[in-house]
């Protein structure tokens, strides 16, 4: 899954709105109007000191030394008292300076934290559809890149180009008043570097293209094989595979050095360039002074010189944090839009409450926690009513379809009483698993009704309804943490003991405690170091210790071999007396001993009954279970 | 590590020279410049000699190009340099894991070795070309400036000496401070993407038991985490500039009070202070690239630590000196076999297996979950080593062979098995790199494969999507044993390689296996008994043991477990014969 962490390089910035992406940004600053505004501050003063520093020079050359030269008697009073000054204003600079990284550092990271817990809080609140139908790499790029572009663009970017914004204008003013026609010669000079600036950025933007591309190509390539490595070793198939492995390197290497190149000698371009400026300067302001065209001093060409780097430099960068704000502001529209998605809407008031019967025998709500459990109905004219949570499960000829066009259900009608073991059968496609996504509305039938203890499931709040259905799927997902966190997330206040039991029912006990450090053994990634079946049988246990009325199996013991299958359905068995059991297999030995077997077509049941009547009916059923079809 | 890790720089070794060649000839001609300057300024504009201005400047010019050229030289060979060091490193990265043996892989798992040849590569490749040119040039800079400063004014250049140890102390404190907080976020970072990763995936998984808000709380609590660490972390920095920017401050003012009775004194020149200032700033900002490079280079650090733990790794499957090339036939004894991946008789996966199996023999094996019949079976292609006891293939310890020869006569269809992306024939022609169309054809028709394949669209030319994610289940398991049977091997072992395909299917493979390769010997681990029941004979397998050997009649008879299974599955099978 390691590319679900690369970086999702590929992704050019393309921004649609950045108004409204930088007023909403701005709306963050909301808590911090009053630091942001020190910010701005304290950015103007030490970007104001920077200047002066570079004028300073000029000011003691031209108004302290050379008043002085030539005296018998140098008085440098006013010279201390100067220096003086000026010490304490740099030191109010460099304290502002430091002022404002500090404060920036707790904004940047505070509105960082509350993005990051906004993206992740409304990630929760999506509907399983939005998970369905979008990359989770490209979901997962915006916990990583898009907040960290949108980080450095807080904390270095932004600062950087008010400050450099700031110089900019204290020194054109400095500049302007010291010597117009050499400010002249500045502002052409530095317009033609950033003429071939731009030039070399959009050189190395086609080759960083280039790059990114043969760097995604090379690491998919290692992905693969990397993943399959096991097999590339029974087969032997080494040297091919360092052969093409050679070739992407090769053409990676290529275009890196390309891309490389040109950000390379950006750099010494710019710098050289600038000390250009300052030769051609001191040649300027030379020619100015000897031809008297323009009054001007040493001093003066002194502090130009300075000044002349202070003014270039903040041009180009500039123009090189405008590429990372880019980037950040099209990072944020990214993130922006997956918090703007919509929510899974919950119309649902039946809520699931704790129960006792009343002394006439009355359903009515607890306080305390009881063994028993009722829907809460409230209706329209205000009375409430309650009705026992027992599990059973209608639906009436409902049809279903992921998108419009295509209707992947069609008609499907079934009665599961508390109980009852009900199981589907069928081929990959002919909507076992659509059926299960139904019943705890992952997804919204399109027609039909599923009615739950008598409610209209659309009724019932989500969570709730979500809480009385206990599903175990194919694919075992774990968290990271130990097993008995794990068996735990079923019941977040389950006692140990309670953990322990349902491992036991599961049959995963034995194994458990096998296990280098028992329960307490931690699972790390997606169970790595379980064998597929161990993590079944783990997640077995964490639906069996949330004790639903419910229960949907979705191919959950097809990596368990059959013995311990058995063993596995009988405590099952044991757990689900007087509930009802929905078993999607492709196993038939899973499903036999269920009280109806769906067969499922195309979407359609289209045969059903218990494994007598349909062996006895030598249909689908029975060609199946003879082996002459196969399901996969 | 960094012995190791450069020992991948090879033929990149002269760019790698050049690159801090050029960069030590620009940093020489940026530093010429202040003092020619100095001389522009005191002898030119000064004196008001034109020609002198004229002469001087021209030089300064050439001195500037000189400059441009030679840094945009440096950044070339440096670019050359290290793009070619990561390619090496990755050349080297993935040659080393090709020869990893099945242990190895075990010990970093896939999904580190991955992170390791991407990511890491990366940080390394910046940081290595960072080396060359900017950490050459900060020091380069600051001894060149500091030469030229004290040859023009040596009182002077005593004041900024003087504060180079106070700086290099102040960045030396922050580096301390911030670096391990830094170190810390990352992990946390990991920690926080690890959250978002398993609930994207997991996420029916946290739906389904309404677990939202206990999954917003996690990840609430790892994000305030890395807020207060990079907070404080980044405070810490923030020190940087401003330490920094009064230390040139401060010294501007001490040279000029200086520099001021000098001059007055005629001891300096005008030019000479503005010189003076411009060495202050190149010095005491190489400083500052000094700290900055250092800094980006202990971070990546970490990244050329696990480079070189995967370089360095020990393969423990090791060629025979005198490798056998030829095996004989598929008979396979397994003599005492103990073993256990961790290396210790303590958790011992196998204990005292002896088998002794026929050349052309088909052989069940038969147990639980987690009763260690994978393992088994892939001690005998040595993809592991026995830790105690021996397995010999043709008579002879399959230690003694050529790992490759070894392979390639016993062939194995893994129960994780994979295609990669390409065509099926591509994927077919893993087992063997020249088959013919027929011949391919030939093994898919053994592995019951050459219906559905032709079938599809583009036939035997179909792409296969990565991960195989376009075949079904039993499809791929048919590919995959296809796959195997091209090798021709003598030994051919399935490890639970039909479990998705239905059970006609698969008896009319084991049919094709009886009568198309009679001589090799047939291995199949399987869950439902009727995969294995007609074999010569049947091992049952118990927590690493062997429970029972004998053939489907004897064990129904006699053994329990074999019972229970079968029971389990053949419930009134009877009539389907």
């Amino acid at each position: 899954m390691a590319d679900k962490k690369m970086p999702d390089m590929k992704r050019r910035p393309r921004l649609q709105d950045p108004g409204k992406v930088i007023k909403r940004l701005l709306g963050y600053l909301k808590g911090y109007r009053v630091r942001f505004i020190l910010v701005l501050i304290c950015i103007v003063v030490s970007a104001a000191a920077s200047a002066i520093s570079a004028m300073f020079i000029q000011i003691v050359i031209d108004n302290y030394i050379t008043p002085l030269l030539g005296s018998n008697n140098p008085n440098f009073t006013d010279l201390l008292k100067m220096l003086l000054i000026m010490g304490v204003i740099f030191i109010i600079g460099a304290l502002s300076g430091l002022a404002y990284n500090r404060i920036m550092v707790t904004i940047s990271q505070g509105i960082q934290k509350k993005i990051r817990d906004e993206l992740f809080s409304h990630m929760q609140t999506l509907p399983i559809k939005y998970f369905d139908t979008h990359s989770h790499g490209d979901i997962m790029s915006r916990y990583t890149n898009d907040i960290d572009t949108l980080r450095q663009m807080m904390s270095m970017s932004l600062p950087m180009m008010f400050s450099s914004a700031v110089t900019i204008l204290t020194v054109f003013v400095t500049m302007v008043s010291l010597n117009i026609y050499l400010t002249l010669f500045v502002l052409i000079f530095v317009g033609i570097m950033l003429f071939i600036t731009k030039k070399i950025a959009s050189g190395s933007a086609v080759n960083f293209v280039a790059q990114q591309k043969e760097l995604g190509d090379v690491n998919g390539y290692i992905e693969e094989m990397i993943n399959g490595q096991k097999v590339v070793k029974v087969f032997c198939h080494e040297e091919l595979s360092k052969e093409e492995f050679d070739k992407k390197n090769e053409a990676l290497c290529k275009s890196a050095t390309a891309a490389n190149t040109y950000a390379n000698i950006l750099m010494p371009i710019m710098n050289n360039l600038g000390n250009l400026q300052y030769v051609l300067i001191a040649m300027v302001g030379g020619a100015l002074s000897i031809f008297g065209f323009s009054p001007i001093t040493a001093g003066v060409i002194g502090a130009f010189l300075g000044l002349s780097k202070n003014f270039s430099r903040p041009f180009s960068e500039i123009s090189q944090q405008l590429n990372a704000v880019i980037m950040a502001l099209a990072g944020a529209e990214r993130i922006f839009e997956l918090m703007d998605e919509e929510s899974e809407q919950d119309e649902g008031y039946v809520t699931l409450v704790n129960a006792k019967y009343d002394r006439d025998d009355n359903i009515v709500e607890s306080e305390e926690r009881t063994e028993m459990w009722a829907w809460k109905h409230p209706h329209g004219d205000g009375t409430v009513t309650y009705t026992k949570l027992c599990g059973d499960i209608v639906m009436k000829e409902v049809d279903f379809g992921y998108n419009e066009e295509k209707t992947v259900l069609h008609d499907i009608s079934l009665y599961a009483q508390p109980g009852q073991k009900v199981a589907f059968v069928g081929a990959t496609g002919a909507g076992k698993t659509t059926i299960t996504n139904l019943i705890n509305r992952f997804y919204d039938i399109a027609d039909g009704k599923i009615r739950y203890d008598g409610i209209n499931i659309n009724k019932i709040k989500k969570t709730d309804l979500r809480r009385s259905l206990g599903i175990v799927l194919q694919d075992v997902h774990l968290f990271t943490g130990t097993v008995m966190e794990n068996i735990r997330y079923g019941k977040l206040d389950a006692t140990d003991e309670e953990c322990i039991a349902a491992a036991q029912l599961a049959n995963a006990h034995d194994f458990i405690t096998m296990l280098p450090n028992g329960y307490d053994t931690v699972i790390t990634g997606d169970g790595g170091q379980l064998s597929q079946g161990q993590c079944q049988l783990i997640s077995i246990a964490r639906a069996a210790v949330a004790d639903p009325p419910v229960m949907i199996m979705d191919e959950a013991t097809s990596s368990i071999d059959t013995r311990t299958e058995a063993l596995v359905q009988k405590g099952m068995d044991g757990l689900m007396y007087g509930r009802t059991v929905f078993v999607i297999a492709h196993r038939l030995s899973t499903v036999q001993n269920s009280d109806v077997i769906m067969v499922l077509e195309l979407g359609r049941i289209i045969e059903r009954g218990t494994h007598d009547q349909l062996i006895a009916q030598k249909g689908k059923y029975y060609q199946l279970y003879t082996g002459a079809f196969e399901l996969s | 590590m960094i012995k190791q890790l450069a020992k991948s720089i090879r033929e990149y070794k002269l760019p790698s020279l050049l690159s801090p060649l050029f960069v030590t000839l620009e940093v020489i001609m940026e530093v010429l410049l202040p003092s020619l300057m100095a001389d522009l300024i005191d002898k030119g504009v000064d004196k008001g000699d034109m020609d002198y201005i004229l002469k001087t400047g021209l030089i300064l010019a050439g001195v500037a190009f000189a400059a441009l050229a030679f840094g945009a030289l440096a950044g070339k060979f440096a670019a050359q340099a290290s793009a070619g060091f990561a390619k090496n490193l990755r050349h080297d990265l993935f040659y080393k894991i090709q020869d990893y043996s099945f242990a190895n892989i075990d010990k970093f798992s896939t999904s580190s070795l991955v992170t390791r040849l991407t990511t890491d590569i990366t940080n390394v490749q910046n940081a290595y070309q960072m080396m060359i040119r900017v950490a050459f040039r900060a020091p380069f800079m600051m001894i060149f400036a500091m030469i030229m400063s004290f040859s023009v004014n040596a009182q002077l250049s005593w004041v900024f000496v003087a504060f180079i140890p106070f700086i290099a102390l102040a960045l030396g404190i922050v580096i301390k401070f911030a670096h391990p907080i830094f170190g810390r976020v990352f992990k946390t970072y990991d920690k926080l993407n690890n959250i978002v990763q398993e609930n994207l995936h997991g996420i029916r998984v946290v739906k389904s038991f309404v677990r939202e808000e206990h999954e917003v709380e996690k990840f609430g609590k790892i994000s305030d985490l890395i807020y207060k660490d990079f907070s404080k972390a980044e405070k810490i920095v923030a020190f940087n500039m401003p330490v920094m920017q009064l230390s040139v401050y401060l010294c501007i003012l001490i040279i000029s009070w200086i520099a001021s009775h000098q001059i007055v004194g005629g001891t300096m020149t005008t030019g000479e202070l503005i010189s003076m200032m411009t060495y202050v700033f190149q010095i005491l900002m190489s400083l500052m690239f000094i700290s900055i490079t250092m800094v980006m280079i202990t971070m990546s650090k970490a990244s050329g630590d696990r480079i070189a733990e995967v370089l360095t790794e020990e393969i423990d499957l090791k060629n025979d000196a005198e490798p056998l090339t030829l095996v004989k036939d598929g008979s396979i004894v397994f003599d005492n076999v103990s073993f256990s991946y961790t290396k210790s008789m303590d958790k011992l996966c196998l204990k005292d297996i002896s088998l002794k199996i026929k050349s052309g023999e088909t052989v069940g094996i038969i147990g639980g979950t987690g009763s260690s019949k994978s393992t088994l079976v892939q001690l005998i292609p040595r993809l592991y080593d026995v830790t105690e006891g021996k397995i010999t293939i043709g008579g002879e310890d399959v230690r003694r062979y050529d790992i490759e020869a070894l392979r390639d006569s016993v062939a194995m269809v893994l129960q994780k098995n994979v295609l990669f992306s390409g065509t099926i024939k591509e994927n077919l022609r893993w087992g063997k790199a020249d088959a013919t169309d027929e011949e391919i054809i030939k093994v898919c028709r053994q592995a019951q494969a050459e219906d559905f394949i032709e079938h599809m669209p583009d036939k035997y030319d179909t792409y296969i999507e990565q991960g195989g994610t376009n075949v079904s289940g039993g499809q791929r398991q048919r590919l995959c044993i296809a796959r195997a049977l091209l090798k021709k091997p003598k030994i051919l072992i399935l490890d639970d390689s039909t479990s998705a395909v239905d059970t006609k299917t698969d008896r009319m493979i084991r049919k094709a296996f009886l009568e198309e390769i009679p001589d090799t010997t047939k291995i199949i681990i399987a869950q439902r008994v009727s995969s294995v029941e007609d074999a010569d004979k049947i091992i049952v397998l118990d927590k690493g043991m062997i429970n029972a050997v004998g053939t489907h009649e004897e064990l129904l008879k006699t053994n329990k477990i074999y019972q229970e299974v079968y029971y389990s599955q053949q419930k009134g099978s009877e009539e389907n014969g």
